[in-house]
């Protein structure tokens, strides 16, 4: 075990403690749009640890850039569906969302309302 | 530094099954479309880290892109368009049962058939490994889906062309001339629309990646053509374009180009090579790699039109319950 599979383990265990604590947020925190926070929060921050965390193992320069391109794909569509989610419990609230318009997510998100327990109050 | 025995890898594995299993009962046990939906897309993406484990990555890219992705995307389209008045109450008891037991039936044949297999599976590995080398392909599954089976993917794209002339037939006979409209939801909000900005270009490149790298690594006209579909459907839900009327004349071309390509040059062999779908061997893979360019794309168009719905009037496919937010819809 070197010292590149040493910074592998510890930024990997990082990383799923960040995951772990976005599991804690997500299943803890009383309404939907705290949880939403705490998991996309988490999950940003515990992607990217796992991603530096194998650079080391990955093959220099394309293996890397792949990653580093996964992180940025998943900070993209992870930000934006939070987003797009947070619009939908806005609506189902009955408000209108803080930039004022509805989604794709509000629209199917107004279907399930009765089935969805944790809705904000 | 002494070296550390690091445990089995398939430990591993387990955290796996137990999720995937779990999520199983627990799509079956909800009772709310939506969750229940967006729980599926979730198991879809399970099942395809579970095929990834097991060493077939084409399997696992195929689940990702059609049972995880556009799936849940036809789904969620179907939930938002029937409303809630699809929960029906809870079946009676025997019901529950009868269904239990038929799900216990089937689940009991396959484990009995799986379990049945002769140990070592009859495998035409071997036979696959031995005939590789003569059409140039590195990837054993392209080989057998292009060559030695090619008489199967021939008529699995024209099923798809067949599915698109279904579902368009669906339409009402004054919407022919109109648009599909299953994807019309309204206004989009922000975060959609920079997402419909910013991602195709990105799966553009992959989806093209798929097709190209599907000669010799997993990967391949399916998986490929589904990524597109996947970006073109993100387009036309951030409105930031809108599916073609089905009486365009490069869409229907579009559809059709994968499979009337595969079917030309393989009639072509019968005279060139002496034998329906056989390659002549100077051009094995030229000619292979014309019919999957050719069937990357047409399987992009027809899954983007498959879920874009049949063509519609504006409102006609509207969802049917009351919202004070419908107004708010563009007509």
């Amino acid at each position: 075990m070197d010292l590149a599979d040493g910074f592998t383990a510890i930024f990997v265990s990082l990383g799923a403690f960040f995951f772990f604590a976005g599991w804690v947020g997500l299943v803890r925190f009383p309404d939907s749009l705290s949880r939403l926070h705490a998991l996309s929060k988490a999950d940003n921050l515990g992607l990217g640890l796992v991603i530096i965390g194998l650079m080391p193992q990955a093959s220099w320069p394309f293996g890397v850039l792949k990653l580093v391109a996964l992180w940025l794909l998943g900070v993209l569509i992870g930000g934006a569906t939070a987003q797009m989610l947070a619009g939908a419990i806005h609506l189902d609230d009955g408000r209108e969302p803080p930039g004022g318009n509805g989604d794709f997510a509000r629209r199917t998100s107004e279907a399930g309302r009765n089935n969805e327990p944790g809705a904000a109050h | 530094m002494p070296e550390i025995p690091l445990p089995d890898p398939r430990w591993a594995d387990l955290p796996l099954a137990f999720a995937v299993l779990g999520l199983a009962l627990w799509l079956t046990l909800t009772r709310g479309d939506r969750a229940a939906v967006i729980g599926f897309t979730g198991y879809g993406l399970l099942v395809a880290v579970a095929w990834v484990r097991l060493g077939s990555v084409d399997v696992a890219l195929t689940e990702a892109a059609l049972g995880g992705g556009l799936m849940g995307v036809l789904l969620l389209t179907a939930v938002a368009r029937l409303g809630s008045d699809i929960d029906q109450p809870r079946p009676s008891l025997p019901g529950d049962l009868l269904i239990g037991l038929l799900c216990l039936g089937v689940a009991a044949g396959l484990a009995a058939v799986v379990l049945g297999l002769p140990s070592p599976a009859p495998s035409l590995v071997a036979a696959v490994e031995d005939h590789q080398a003569a059409i140039e392909l590195g990837n054993p599954v392209a080989a057998v889906l292009i060559a030695f089976r090619a008489v199967d993917t021939l008529l699995e794209s024209v099923v798809l062309a067949l599915a698109v002339i279904v579902l368009w037939s669906f339409g009402a006979d004054r919407a022919w001339e109109a648009r599909p409209r299953a994807l019309d939801f309204g206004e989009p909000s922000p975060a959609l629309v920079l997402l419909a900005r910013l991602l195709p270009p990105v799966g553009l490149i992959v989806g093209v990646h798929l097709f190209w790298t599907g000669a010799d690594h997993p990967g391949g006209p399916f998986q490929g053509g589904a990524v597109l579909a996947a970006m073109a459907l993100l387009v036309w839900l951030a409105r930031l374009g809108r599916p073609p009327p089905v009486t365009d004349g490069f869409t229907r071309l579009g559809i059709v180009v994968g499979p009337l390509m595969f079917l030309l040059i393989g009639l072509a062999g019968v005279v060139l090579a002496g034998a329906f779908l056989g390659y002549p061997d100077a051009f094995t893979k030229p000619l292979i790699l014309l019919i999957e360019a050719a069937k990357t794309l047409s399987v992009a168009v027809a899954l983007a039109l498959l879920v874009a719905g049949p063509p519609a009037l504006s409102g006609a496919l509207s969802m049917r319950r009351t919202g004070s937010t419908e107004t708010g819809a563009k007509a």
